[in-house]
């Protein structure tokens, strides 16, 4: 890989031991990706702290310090090197817990001191405590053509597609090594060529809520995989939430990074414009029958119709989406064999607070949660067997990681479990 | 006993030499694998229950989570890493998790390694030249 003279100085530790470490992960990440070069970035977005289940573990074990998790797990140093501020604008994403409701996640005290710390440590190196897995609902907002580092699949496909601005899916040591450095590979996303669509996808059917394009981005992840989908038929501007959901699901399924929809998305004025003038490598529908057979995929886990965990916010909800939540909830009550967890970023649940919506959950017997989810944390409430989600995502993780079964459906039917305790959801 | 041998590109360096763990389904980190054992635990996964520690891995490529590299470096550290990575598909989530993992990985074959390799094959695996030697289990 070339590297340019503010790059090499810092491979030669000319910048302290931490960016030379910073550096030299850069460069065999980039080495290993074929990358001829890096790039300067001013955007970084990943995770850090040691709140992450296996890091808390780790952490315990070992008795170390932050210098010493960010050392490994950051920056892929055994060696324990101090950390200096970061170089570039880098915000923290999605933590292991949320520290306020540490009680009902069955948090330890000793977890809650990690999470302090961990604030106080990368706070201090000027890490902007965003604490959310949409650091786009929370004010990082890429511009089209911006070289951003951002961890976070949901995230970066939203990044990509809706937003035009340009990142690979980072890992936890690269986004490390670019706070310090301002450097990530120059490769994939970063590059024109990389960002035209290869597969077209024709709607034959309406879609219509979250759920309707959660389902839509599970069944195409599955089928393009890592590949870069364009969707034509799609009869009305989807909102921030619609599309969320939609890439969440695609980068579930599959690996998808990246997608146009045409005459909505920034780089998709036109067909010819998603493709750039050459031809898709494939061509499918997305009828009833597609919708049907994605619908089953996302339901396979959910078996028992009594549930006893509705959770809501994966991704973290927007304000939006915890209004239309109030206006299902608002004087009703959730079943005592039932709980309610709603997960938010921590600066939009200050104005659910403002606005009487955390006293609405709250009232109906749920919680407004912030910094994690079930599937993150890895925390639920005692004893669940059965969850219920609006999210594709979630769906497919949750009872991989938790071992519990899951029922997708719409925002609707998962208040609706939430008051009766039981799931009547289906196709409509 | 019959011997194939594929080239590659080398993505991460080093030698190692184990029996074969192949798949044609991409594998999910984050969520795809508990760390701590290395088995895959994704739900429609056709290696659901099996575990890639101790094995030479063979797999289209990588998806799902940006948490693959960091779920990989946990499973280096807590011993269950696979010995080597064989795969197709480059993508940063492989790249990364490759090199975090510390064994040898090869990429960009001649000829397919998920046509060529089967499961209990045993592989040689030469990551700085780029050379990976099958001997195909007697059936």
């Amino acid at each position: 890989m070339r590297l340019a003279d503010d790059e090499k100085a810092m491979l030669d530790g000319k910048e302290g031991p931490a960016r030379q470490k910073a550096m030299d992960l850069l460069v065999r990440y980039g080495e290993a990706l074929g990358a001829e070069r890096l790039i300067d970035t001013n955007n970084v977005c990943g995770t850090m702290g040691a709140t992450m289940p296996f890091l808390r573990d780790f952490a315990a074990t070992h008795g170390i310090g932050l210098d010493a998790v960010f050392s490994e797990f950051s920056l892929d140093s055994a060696e324990v090197v101090e950390i200096p501020k970061v170089k570039v604008y880098s915000c923290h994403l999605q933590q292991g817990m949320d520290p306020v409701h540490a009680e009902q996640q069955g948090i330890g005290p000793q977890a809650v001191k990690l999470y302090r710390d961990g604030a106080a440590f990368f706070g201090g190196l000027g890490v902007q405590l965003l604490n959310t897995c949409t650091p786009y609902q929370v004010g990082n907002v890429p511009v089209k053509g911006e070289h951003c580092a951002w961890m976070e699949s949901s995230a970066v496909i939203y990044c990509n597609s809706v937003l035009g601005g340009r990142t690979n899916a980072e890992g936890r040591e690269s986004a490390g090594a670019a706070m310090l450095t301002g450097k990530i590979p120059y490769w994939g996303y970063h590059l024109d060529e990389n960002r035209f669509g290869t597969h077209l996808v024709e709607l034959e059917v309406e879609v219509k809520d979250t759920a309707d394009w959660g389902l839509l981005g599970y069944y195409i992840g599955e089928v393009v995989q890592e590949q870069i989908p364009v969707l034509s038929g799609v009869k009305y501007v989807p909102n921030l939430a619609r599309l969320k959901h939609f890439g969440a699901a695609a980068s579930s399924s599959g690996g998808v990074e990246m997608y146009h929809v045409i005459g909505v998305t920034p780089e998709a004025r036109s067909l010819e414009d998603a493709f750039g003038g050459k031809k898709p490598i494939m061509k499918f529908k997305y009828g009833p029958a597609e919708r049907k057979i994605a619908y089953e995929r996302v339901n396979s886990t959910g078996k028992d119709r009594n549930v006893d965990y509705v959770m809501l916010g994966c991704p973290h909800y927007s304000l939006e989406q915890i209004w239309e939540v109030c206006q299902l909830l608002e004087g009703q009550r959730i079943h005592e064999n039932c709980s309610l967890w709603i997960f938010t970023p921590g600066a939009i649940k200050h104005v659910a607070d403002q606005n009487g919506y955390t006293k609405i959950i709250e009232d109906a017997g749920g919680f407004l949660m912030t910094d994690t989810c079930s599937a993150v944390g890895r925390v639920l409430p005692k004893g669940t067997k059965i969850a219920a989600v609006d999210s594709a995502k979630q769906a497919h993780y949750l009872p991989a990681i938790m071992g519990v079964q899951a029922w997708f459906g719409t925002t609707f039917e998962c208040i609706q479990a939430a008051i009766t305790g039981r799931w009547s959801g289906g196709l409509q | 006993m019959k011997k194939i041998v594929l080239r590659g590109r080398k993505v991460v360096g080093g030698c190692a030499e184990g029996e074969a763990l192949v798949t044609t389904h991409r594998i999910s980190g984050w969520g795809g694998i508990d760390p701590r054992t290395g088995i895959i635990i994704e739900t429609r996964h056709e290696l659901r229950g099996q575990s890639f520690k101790g094995k030479v891995l063979v797999f289209p490529g990588a998806k799902g989570s940006s948490g693959w590299s960091s779920q990989f470096h946990i499973a280096r550290l807590a011993g269950a890493a696979p010995l080597a990575m064989l795969f197709n598909e480059m993508t940063t989530k492989i790249a990364l998790g490759a090199v975090v993992t510390h064994a040898p990985a090869v990429t960009d074959f001649d000829q397919d390694p998920l046509q060529v390799i089967a499961t209990g094959d045993w592989v040689r695996v030469d990551a700085d030249n780029g050379i990976v030697e099958v001997t195909k289990k007697s059936r």
